[in-house]
């Protein structure tokens, strides 16, 4: 049985079990895990910023994309709602703070009702995600897509604010379809029909006088360009295709790579949500057969809460990269 | 595990009498951080977004420097940076710092050439 030799070094060094850094192996583990989700986070952002500068005179302004509030309709409040799903997933970090605590202190049934109020804020937050997606992907006012791929938004000069499609699109008697990859040129194809044919938003901005055309650059107050009636004449000659919410190839919001980063990365902080979500509903069942109590202590609460906060400290940064920078 | 926790933030200016307190005195500190934020995102001063500090609104640099505030009430915090040993809280926090700052700073300043390039070049890209 004893055939190793005993050189007295097993217990305290070589041994195992010991915490170096003061730590154990699974903290100092989700650690090392956080870190690294933490570079892969980083690059995604930093990729943000780069094609931001590269193309910062015509990056949307967070403030007109996000303007919508659940169950107030047409009400303009930009950034309301973003802060509000911050401030849902900052106090569903204070929660997870108090189950750890709780955990220490060995109280089985505070820790059942913080992890449980957890979730709950967890849940609320992904579905808010999902509804912010909803609106972004649906679209607002439309606009028109020219040759190059700019886009062009239209304004009603006498309120100053934007113009929908709507408002002045002529209906014209032609036939429509949606234009498919199986009719015409096989690489091309619409993934949804737009309300109007770029047809009929072109002679209906041509019969409007009060409506000017939008476009992407920034000019020196940080707003975008207004064109005059008579330059709005001209440049509506350029559009190629009306364009109706966002998806991967076009954004009626502004450049397309915007709406890309933004599905890319908060659907990647989403995701982050949803696991954490799920990991916490594995341990709060595990709270309550009483695993934790049985083993002595609530480390493992601790461990998912690291996890927990990291996906909050992720949101703040998305929040002010995204929204308010 | 027994925890000691260090129950001071502000560099010993608020002191707490329990972890519970201070975890609220965090949450109420982050809040008013957020709140200035929002409000700030709302109001845009136009003394802050008429003034660049190297090359960047002022109003840019005060969402950067509050959003570090609040990563660091955090981690510190929330993520017990705090009351973890000096050696494991320097090893998680510099070094991505060090690989983001690197990351940031290569990335932005060759975006800034390819702005430049786009700006400069005899092609117009709008059309």
């Amino acid at each position: 049985m004893d055939a190793t030799v005993n050189t007295g070094t097993e217990d305290s060094v070589w041994g195992g079990g010991n915490r170096p850094l003061g730590a154990s192996y699974g903290k100092m583990m989700m650690w090392f895990f956080i870190m690294s989700d933490a570079l892969t986070f980083s690059g995604f952002l930093v990729a943000y910023g780069f094609s931001r500068f590269k193309f910062i005179e015509l990056w949307p302004i967070a403030d007109e994309v996000f303007t919508h509030f659940p169950f107030m309709h047409g009400v303009e409040a930009p950034m309301y709602y973003v802060a509000f799903m911050t401030f849902v997933l900052i106090m569903s970090s204070v929660t997870m703070v108090l189950a750890v605590d709780a955990g220490h202190k060995m109280k089985q049934k505070s820790v059942i009702l913080y992890m449980f109020l957890t979730i709950i804020g967890g849940a609320i937050f992904v579905g808010s995600q999902a509804w912010e997606w909803a609106t972004f992907i649906k679209g607002d006012h439309g606009a028109v897509e020219t040759n190059s791929g700019r886009i062009l938004q239209f304004v009603n000069a006498e309120t100053g604010k934007r113009a929908a499609l709507a408002e002045f699109a002529k209906t014209l008697p032609e036939e429509r379809v949606k234009h498919e990859a199986s009719e015409g040129v096989w690489f091309e194809s619409e993934g949804y029909k737009t309300s109007y044919s770029l047809n009929e938003v072109v002679e209906g901005f041509k019969a409007t006088p009060n409506i000017l055309i939008r476009t992407e650059q920034l000019n020196e107050e940080g707003e975008k360009t207004l064109l005059d009636r008579k330059a709005s004449l001209a440049k509506i000659l350029e559009a190629n295709q009306v364009v109706e919410g966002a998806n991967l190839i076009h954004n009626e919001y502004g450049h397309r790579l915007f709406a890309d980063f933004f599905f890319f990365i908060t659907g990647f902080h989403g995701f982050h949500v949803f696991s954490g979500v799920v990991i916490n509903v594995i341990i709060f069942f595990n709270v309550i057969i009483g695993t934790y109590e049985r083993r002595g202590h609530y480390e493992m609460v601790e461990k998912v809460g690291l996890y927990w906060h990291f996906v909050d400290l992720v949101w703040v940064f998305v929040f002010t990269f995204f929204y308010l920078v | 595990m027994a925890h000691d926790h260090k129950l001071e933030i502000f560099r010993g200016l608020v002191k707490f009498k329990s972890n519970t307190q201070k975890i609220w005195g965090v949450l109420i500190f982050l809040s008013i951080v957020t709140t200035v934020e929002v409000a700030l995102g709302i109001i845009k001063p136009r003394a802050l977004t008429h003034s660049y500090f190297i090359g960047m609104k002022l109003l840019n640099w005060i969402f950067i420097i509050l959003t570090l505030v609040k990563a660091y009430y955090i981690a510190w915090d929330f993520m017990h940076l705090r009351d973890e040993k000096t050696a494991l809280r320097r090893t998680i926090v510099w070094v991505p710092i060090f690989l983001i700052c690197y990351l940031i700073f290569i990335l932005l300043f060759e975006a800034d050439y390819i702005y430049n390039v786009y700006k400069d070049g005899f092609i117009t890209w709008s059309f």
